[in-house]
């Protein structure tokens, strides 16, 4: 194939050209960013909790007003939730996964430390909690009955003894070393407290970006909640859960009717509730995306339909001159090409600049080479498909037009 | 002969009706994209209050010192203050109107031994709030000096609470039990939604409170901060009052400043205030303090998203390419059509005239393009709300100005789009066009 005349008639058309041109830089400089965003935000909203998701529910329980006997009740509350039929186990919390809402602290090494060195959750937990959400102990042991104490809402500041903790809040503060038996500081900062066991991962509550850096650090007090607003976290056996979860609502009215239980929701519904919003904007940019492409496409097909119907009588000049039908049809091809690489070469600069930008805006992650360079041949074939139908077009123009008047 | 120019133009959109419809469609697209994510940006950007958003102060004291910084921001300033802090300035009472908040809740059990108790948000206040933010009222009104002063068991209630509770009847001097407590009903508010929540953006996108009950009251009944409470490594003695006397932040505190003086005034009070604590030995920096107008304050807080501002960005590039797009389409019909605009110009058509004819029918394939754009933005709104949580839904609503700037961008930017290929037309050379034929 000669370059030659398909650059020469360019240069009469380049206006056209450069316009389909940079529409193709700017729709790869979109797609890239736009799928990576997506990707990104879909594997941020997979991110294991660590618990057995699909089996357990939270019960938000708020008491009318100030029960005096608020540890009598809670274990009431507890006991028949454990003995309801289909409940594996139970327990109470300040905080839930999947639901944005918790304490956090910093954890030191060393009372007195100016610079904690790692981020952590605290959640409430008794020695029924590892069993409830199905976390799985890699070593050390559980709290036992004894070490778990009642915490009275959250002005109570009454300290922990022991703790257990994340295997990865456990490789940050003791890098290669065993956490097991180790001193950690939180809260009152001169208090030590000693770590039993180290659970393989619990996430943090918080599904935001302020977190991602701490996401698996996660730190499990012996504290049964006794608050007059508590969260029950209540695992059933497989494929229960939906009876379980009524069954439970049921038996807590029975067993004090003052109080409030709404919002009760399987983790499986937290997860996508508190997602929502990741996966709108991958939808919403999974549409956009699609039909920029569309647009493009299209924009393509008609312009160069355009200038088939333009030069018509050329072509039928060409042909009588000899041209086969295919030198026609790759001549519209190997022009589009040109186009679409000129496109492309310009793209890929452009998503890496519209990148580096976000990077330093909005604390973007940087892109992956793979994706403009993928974007550039997509743009590549995207081209020949959308040239294809007015190419053969164009083949299809008879030779004998060449003899007649226009 | 604008009328003569836009028949025109109708005429030779007719003619090539795939072109044609190629052009409105990518124009209509463009617009829709971007209209729909702009709409949502303007809703975030949204000044809540815009009548007194410059009046209305958002104060900053810091009492935890250098030591410690707040990451988000990086001024070493906390978005709440303490409740110490805020008793203080409540006291010295140096703007027009002050009010310390918090956020909180309770159960409130329904007359009727039938109906369950069910959770309600609450608002701890001081009756400046109310005439602070302009909120109206549907009946009756504010608690008065003498029921704040003596912590008494009043409240005021949404609209909605009231239609859900009293049927929408006038409940002014009905009692509501809260957590066992008689409130009496002294006002209910006409609907009443800023957004954002600005004066407390722990729950930006949030619903207004139901119920609002004097500051001192809510302490006294020990009514739990359900908002955000932060306290760094001092959380204090423990219990309700140790609580109450830490330094931990978890009350926001506003102030009515009117006038510029009146601002500045207020600044040097917080500035001595500061100094007095630190001559008193309680804080051991200078004074940090801050004061910031509702707008300020938003624009501090980064109420408006990353993901609404790569939404617009991504959108308008969409519009970009679409126009681009149009711009080719125009170009090669125009070009099409330059046997026409040959024996035009032989017939004593001037470059202007067929400039300006041109240049309309590109505004009218902007316009049919806004159109079209208008109705995929009304159908992208109604995704978005499908999409998005509840929260984030309640920024998706068509005003008249969004419609306003769908058309005028639409129509803008499609004759800005149209420019070149019409001066192209308008250099048509009668005579080359003429031998031609």
């Amino acid at each position: 194939m000669e370059f030659r005349p398909i650059l020469s008639a360019m240069r009469r058309n380049k206006v056209g050209a450069i316009l389909i041109s940079l529409q193709m830089a700017i729709t790869l400089a979109i797609l890239c960013n736009g799928i990576f965003i997506i990707v990104q935000r879909v594997a941020l909203s997979k991110r294991p909790t660590g618990a057995d998701e699909s089996n357990i529910f939270v019960i938000p329980n708020q008491w009318v007003g100030s029960p005096p006997d608020l540890v009598a009740r809670l274990r009431g509350d507890l006991t028949a939730l454990r003995g309801l039929p289909g409940v594996i186990d139970a327990y109470a919390t300040n905080s839930t996964l999947l639901s944005n809402g918790g304490s956090s602290e910093g954890v030191n090494l060393k009372p007195d430390q100016k610079e904690a060195s790692a981020q952590t959750a605290l959640y409430f937990a008794d020695e029924h909690a590892l069993n409830a959400l199905g976390l799985k102990l890699v070593s050390g042991r559980n709290f036992n009955a004894d070490e778990v104490t009642d915490k009275m809402g959250y002005t109570d500041h009454g300290p922990a003894g022991v703790v257990i903790i994340t295997r990865a809040l456990a490789e940050k503060l003791f890098p290669g070393k065993t956490a097991l038996g180790q001193s950690i500081y939180v809260q009152p900062a001169d208090h030590a407290m000693q770590v039993v066991g180290v659970v393989e991962r619990m996430q943090v509550p918080w599904v935001g970006s302020w977190s991602a850096k701490f996401n698996d650090n996660s730190i499990l007090e012996p504290f049964r909640y006794a608050d007059t607003y508590a969260y029950y976290v209540v695992r059933s056996q497989p494929n229960q859960l939906a009876g379980v979860l009524k069954a439970a609502e049921k038996k807590l009215y029975e067993v004090g009717h003052d109080r409030v239980l709404e919002k009760i929701k399987s983790l499986t519904e937290a997860r996508a509730e508190v997602y929502q919003d990741d996966r709108g904007l991958a939808v919403i940019l999974g549409v956009v995306c699609t039909a920029l492409v569309a647009v493009m496409a299209f924009g393509i097909v008609g312009l160069t339909s355009y200038w088939v119907a333009q030069r018509r009588r050329q072509i039928g000049i060409r042909r009588a001159l000899g041209a086969t039908r295919s030198a026609i049809l790759h001549y519209f091809q190997t022009e589009n090409c040109l186009i679409a690489a000129s496109g492309a070469a310009l793209g890929i600069g452009l998503a890496v600049c519209l990148n580096l930008w976000m990077v330093s805006t909005f604390e973007m992650e940087r892109l992956h080479l793979s994706y403009p360079i993928s974007g550039a041949f997509v743009m590549l074939l995207l081209g020949q498909a959308s040239v294809l139908w007015p190419a053969m077009k164009a083949a299809s123009v008879p030779p004998a037009l060449a003899t007649r008047a226009s | 002969m604008f009328n003569y120019y836009m028949a025109l133009a109708v005429l030779s959109l007719k003619r090539n009706v795939v072109l044609t419809v190629l052009m409105i469609a990518a124009v209509g697209v463009g617009i829709g994209a971007s209209m729909t994510m702009l709409t949502v940006f303007r809703a975030m950007a949204e000044d809540p209050i815009p009548n007194k958003s410059h009046e209305l102060f958002a104060v900053q004291i810091d009492n935890w010192g250098p030591r410690k910084s707040f990451s988000s921001n990086g001024d070493n300033l906390s978005e709440q203050v303490s409740y110490t802090d805020a008793m203080a300035l409540m006291s010295i009472r140096a703007a027009k109107r002050q009010s310390a908040m918090y956020a909180t809740g309770a159960a409130l059990t329904p007359e009727d031994p039938e109906r369950r108790p069910f959770r309600v948000h609450a608002r701890a206040t001081y009756a400046d709030f109310f005439p602070m933010f302009s909120v109206r009222f549907r009946f009756g009104a504010s608690w008065t000096a003498a029921e704040e002063a003596e912590r008494s068991e009043v409240l005021v209630i949404s609209r909605e609470l009231n239609d859900k509770v009293f049927a929408g009847a006038n409940s002014v001097g009905k009692t509501l039990n809260l957590d066992g407590h008689p409130f009496r009903v002294v006002g209910v508010m006409e609907h009443w939604e800023p957004i954002p929540k600005f004066y407390d953006l722990n729950d930006m996108y949030g619903k207004s409170e139901e119920i609002f009950v004097p500051f001192g009251r809510a302490i006294e009944n020990q009514m739990p901060s359900w908002g955000n409470t932060n306290c760094h490594d001092d959380i204090g003695a423990p219990g309700w009052d140790g609580h109450l006397r830490s330094e931990c932040v978890w009350v926001q505190f506003w102030a009515e400043l009117p006038t510029a003086a009146e601002a500045e005034h207020y600044r040097s009070v917080l500035n001595n205030y500061a100094a007095d604590q630190q001559r008193s030995g309680r804080f051991h920096w200078p004074p940090n303090t801050r004061v910031r107008d509702v707008r300020e304050w938003l624009t501090y807080q980064h109420v408006v998203s990353n993901e609404a501002r790569i939404l617009v960005l991504v959108s308008f590039s969409f519009l970009l390419v679409c126009l681009l797009n149009a711009m080719g389409l125009m170009l090669a019909k125009i070009m099409g059509r330059a046997g026409d605009i040959g024996i035009r110009r032989a017939l004593g058509a001037n470059r202007r005239a067929i400039f300006s004819q041109c240049l309309i029918e590109a505004g009218v394939v902007g316009l049919a393009g806004g159109c079209l754009g208008l109705a995929l933005t009304a159908l992208g709104l109604v995704g978005l709300r499908s999409l998005l949580s509840e929260s984030v839904s309640r920024l998706t609503h068509l005003s008249i100005s969004d419609v306003a700037i769908a058309l005028i961008l639409s129509i803008v930017a499609t004759t800005l789009a149209g420019l070149y290929p019409t001066w192209r037309a308008a250099q048509v050379q009668p005579v080359w066009q003429l031998k031609a034929q």
